[in-house]
């Protein structure tokens, strides 16, 4: 696929020359969003083989169906879907294949008990390399419980909404929420262990 | 009087701006009372910040270009 002119231009636009065959724009489409899928796919899976083969499936999808969508939702929407599916289905594969690890991603239990109160300071995050917190990040989310961690990605990392994020992954709009919530309060206390202020001791809640 | 409990079951709504002004002013005085819940609320807050903040890596080149030679192969077979 050439590299094309397309850069900038309107999202609408670009979709509607992809679905009048124009290879250039999905290009372009697949350039815009691959980053994105990528990380999301290396998120729900855990797994980097997995995560790039839902990254083709979902573009290979996106192509297939294109003339699918819509366009009622807006188009990374709608690839969000396909790849939340695609990386599903590898997990579910996955749990049934006894020679996977899941050591990394058992849920510790702590769901709603909250240990550590301490406060932060000021953009914590500043005290470390952008790698060494993007390592901080990552495994914390690689704790959490599958359905949790695909939750939280699409609500607070794709900026998907809830409605969005319960039709994309078969939930219903309160099961979305009460997965969020618990996903926010066991990634802030995972982080909660790196950024906690000098000094100040975590108290029991409560 | 709200406590700490249903403080918490609204802490999502509250922190995604999605309840109605009563709420909201109880939740507040609740945070004014209450140094746990006012910790929990920013701490959990900044914990959603942290993340929307993080800028995808760049994919890995040898990743792209699979993903490149797949889609060519594709488009060539649909076109034919
Ligand atoms: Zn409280």
């Amino acid at each position: 696929m050439a590299v094309s002119s397309l850069a900038g231009i309107d999202e609408s636009a670009v979709v509607a020359q992809a679905r009048e065959g124009d290879t250039t724009a999905f290009g372009e489409l697949v350039r815009r969003y691959e980053g994105k899928i990528f990380r999301l796919a290396q998120h729900v899976t855990q797994n980097r083989e997995d995560a790039e083969d839902v990254l083709q499936e979902t573009f290979m999808k996106a192509y297939e169906h294109l003339d699918q969508f819509k366009g009622d939702s807006k188009f990374y929407t709608w690839i969000v879907r396909i790849a939340v599916n695609q990386a599903l289905m590898k997990l579910r594969r996955r749990k049934t294949d006894k020679s996977v690890s899941l050591d990394e991603t058992i849920d510790t239990g702590e769901d709603m008990v909250l240990r550590e109160i301490a406060a932060w300071g000021e953009d914590p995050e500043q005290q470390f390399s952008r790698e060494e917190l993007g390592g901080v990040l990552d495994t914390a989310i690689q704790s959490l419980e599958p359905l949790y961690r695909s939750v939280f990605v699409l609500r607070d990392i794709e900026e998907l909404s809830t409605e969005e994020t319960a039709e994309a992954l078969g939930l219903s709009v309160p099961a979305v929420k009460s997965r969020l919530l618990r996903a926010r309060l066991q990634l802030r206390e995972k982080l909660t262990r790196f950024f906690k202020r000098k000094g100040d001791d975590a108290f029991a809640y409560m | 009087m709200l406590t700490c409990k249903d403080f918490l079951s609204e802490l999502s709504d509250y922190l995604d701006e999605a309840i109605d002004a009563g709420l909201r002013s109880k939740l507040e005085r609740h945070i004014t009372e209450c140094p746990n819940c006012w910790v929990i609320a920013d701490t959990t807050r900044k914990t959603i910040q942290i993340y929307k903040g993080m800028e995808p890596y760049p994919i890995p080149p040898d990743v792209e270009s699979r993903l490149m030679k797949a889609l060519e192969k594709k488009m060539a077979a649909k076109q034919k």
